[in-house]
């Protein structure tokens, strides 16, 4: 079978257009989670049918598309999601943000700012906010459409109780325009203030659990909190050791079995940018301009491998 | 003269063919403990879930006096009627795994309902659940713990504590004391006395043991079959009952 045996982004057109009718209403309701038929997909459901669904149904072939998972272009749900829409919608696609017209994500919203000409596509597992406390689906459509939301400063009172602290990095739960409380997906909490006021339009996809749902360019979001204990976007207190930026969300490295470990940008296009502007961390090259993590640790074993 | 807190007329529920409840009518006025006793199947229970609002009655009126003068709760929308259900009203189960969050700790479940109408310092709601823990006789020291820690008579009290925090003005309280020992009984019955005495609450008691209506309840409703045979005052109903059903009621516990 060739690829052309598939539609346009391998969806065909009626299904596009209800996953669209979703968005656009998930769009006009902003926070609010639009059911939807999600289709099967040629992968299974934690590679994130949902978000590829709704970049399916927003490509045109004038798209620049990139995928990134955790941050990174080149993980292999990244890669195979991005090789999937290049056989099947022939987009160009790329690794840097700044070109991009539609970006797919899991885990991460990119470190530089998004533009009004970009749309970022969430792929999401749980789209239940307050699935934790309240499993039944009944009664939590009813606290959405009621306004209930108490249940949700339940959950981080526990979070305070058990810990001190709200304890809770990831899929930090917010309020969408004074309305609908919504579970942003799993990006760690320092990206949160990133989903508020942003020009780009911000889509939720959940396959498994077939919902979509939005923020349009500029939605006021705002991060759950008390009085007492308020929102913190926390990362790790250190620098990039590649790029020495202070600002972007870090993972932790392990570099050797001697305990050695590093510190760099979770966002690998960011991190690469800054490197070829002449940034340089504790641990980095001067003009580094590999394009993968990976590749940067072959960089500081092998430093000639660098120069290329 | 003061006007009844709850006034029910005509209530009727069918399930079917079969009768839930049929045609009850009552009044209840502030500060009142109103018992609601019969044999298993009588409608207790139905009763009291059209009254909170959990089940839709076939017919009927429920007048509940609200800030905003006399409202029939039945033609209420129901966001109206659920913002009453967690600030005027409290409903008690008998059995506490229903009114309980059984994954959340024993603070976070007297300070939902403080949460659920907008309390935002958790330093306050601590404070609150604290305070609430204590005077069902909890200890202070257990409010981290989650109910499936405690025993059958602290689930209960504990579910009341998460009732009675935001202050409701009416209490539904189904069975509270079934599937407790005798002695865990006495100590809840005491407890529930005093509450009631102490913030002056108007409570709906349902149960099927008599003890209970007489160390707790101003008026009594005899139920059987559905329907309201008999009600008056407690003492009268109980040493002068004039409804056969009653009067077997009542002999059938002297006998004990
Ligand atoms: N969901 C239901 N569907 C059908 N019939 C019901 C339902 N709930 C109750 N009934 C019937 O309605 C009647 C009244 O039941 P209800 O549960 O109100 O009695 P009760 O007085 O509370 O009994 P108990 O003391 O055993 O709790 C019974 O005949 C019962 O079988
Ligand atoms: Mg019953
Ligand atoms: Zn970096």
């Amino acid at each position: 079978m060739t690829d052309q045996a598939y539609n346009f982004a391998y969806l065909d057109e009626q299904t596009k257009r209800m996953i669209r009718r979703a968005i656009l209403k998930g769009v006009a309701v902003p926070g609010y989670q639009v059911p939807f038929a999600s289709r099967e997909m040629p992968m299974p459901y934690g590679w994130g049918t949902g978000g590829v669904q709704v970049t399916a149904a927003c490509l045109t072939p004038e798209d620049t598309l990139k995928v990134i998972d955790q941050g990174a272009d080149d993980t292999t749900n990244a890669v195979s999601i991005r090789k999937f829409f290049q056989r099947t919608a022939q987009v160009a696609t790329t690794e840097a943000t700044s070109e991009a017209t539609v970006i797919q994500t899991r885990h991460r919203i990119p470190e530089a700012p998004l533009t009004k000409d970009q749309i970022l596509v969430y792929q999401v597992p749980i789209p239940e906010p307050l699935r934790f406390l309240e499993p039944r689906e009944t009664e939590t459509r009813k606290m959405h459409s009621l306004e209930e939301y108490g249940l949700m400063h339940v959950k981080l009172y526990e979070d305070i109780a058990r810990h001190g602290a709200i304890a809770t990095s990831y899929a930090y739960p917010v309020k969408v325009e004074g309305r609908y409380v919504m579970d942003p997906s799993p990006i760690p909490k320092f990206d949160n203030p990133k989903l508020s006021n942003s020009p780009a339009l911000q889509l939720f996809g959940a396959g498994r659990e077939q919902r979509i749902y939005a923020l349009p360019p500029f939605t006021h979001v705002v991060s759950l909190d008390f009085d007492d204990h308020p929102f913190e976007p926390s990362k790790a207190p250190h620098d990039c050791d590649l790029c020495g930026a202070g600002e972007s969300y870090l993972d932790e490295v392990i570099t050797d079995d001697q305990g050695g470990r590093m510190f760099v940008c979770s966002d690998t296009d960011f991190c690469r940018t800054r490197r070829e502007e002449g940034h340089v961390g504790r641990l980095g090259e001067p003009q580094f301009s590999s394009k993968k993590i990976a590749n940067s640790f072959e960089g500081i074993c092998a430093p000639e491998e660098a120069a290329e | 003269m003061t006007q009844p807190l709850l006034s029910v007329r005509n209530l009727t529920k069918l399930y079917g063919p079969r009768i839930g409840c049929a045609d009850v009518a009552f009044d209840l006025y502030p500060g009142e403990v109103l018992g609601i006793v019969g044999e298993s199947g009588s409608g207790k229970s139905t009763l009291l879930s059209c009254l909170a609002g959990h089940q839709t009655p076939d017919t009927g009126k429920v007048i509940f006096e609200t800030a905003q003068g006399p409202r029939d709760v039945l033609q209420m929308a129901e966001p109206d009627r659920r913002r009453l259900g967690r600030t005027d009203w409290a409903y008690v189960h008998q059995n506490p795994r229903d009114g309980l969050r059984m994954g959340v700790t024993a603070g976070g479940n007297v300070g939902e309902r403080l949460m659920a109408v907008g309390a935002r310092h958790y330093g306050d709601i601590r404070d609150k659940a604290t305070d609430w823990l204590g005077r069902v006789e909890i200890a202070a020291d257990r409010i981290d713990d989650r109910p499936r820690q405690f025993s059958g008579g602290m689930q209960q009290r504990l579910q009341i504590a998460r009732n009675l925090v935001t202050g409701p003005r009416l209490v539904f309280m189904d069975e509270p004391t079934g599937g407790l020992d005798v002695s865990v009984q006495a100590r809840l019955l005491d407890l529930l006395r005093g509450l009631v005495r102490d913030l002056g609450l108007s409570v709906i008691i349902v149960t099927h043991d008599l003890a209970v209506v007489r160390l707790l309840a101003h008026r009594l409703m005899v139920m059987k079959s559905g329907h309201v045979v008999e009600q008056g005052l407690t003492d009268q109903v109980l040493d002068d009952p004039q409804h056969g059903y009653t009067q077997l009621l009542v002999s059938s516990i002297l006998q004990v």
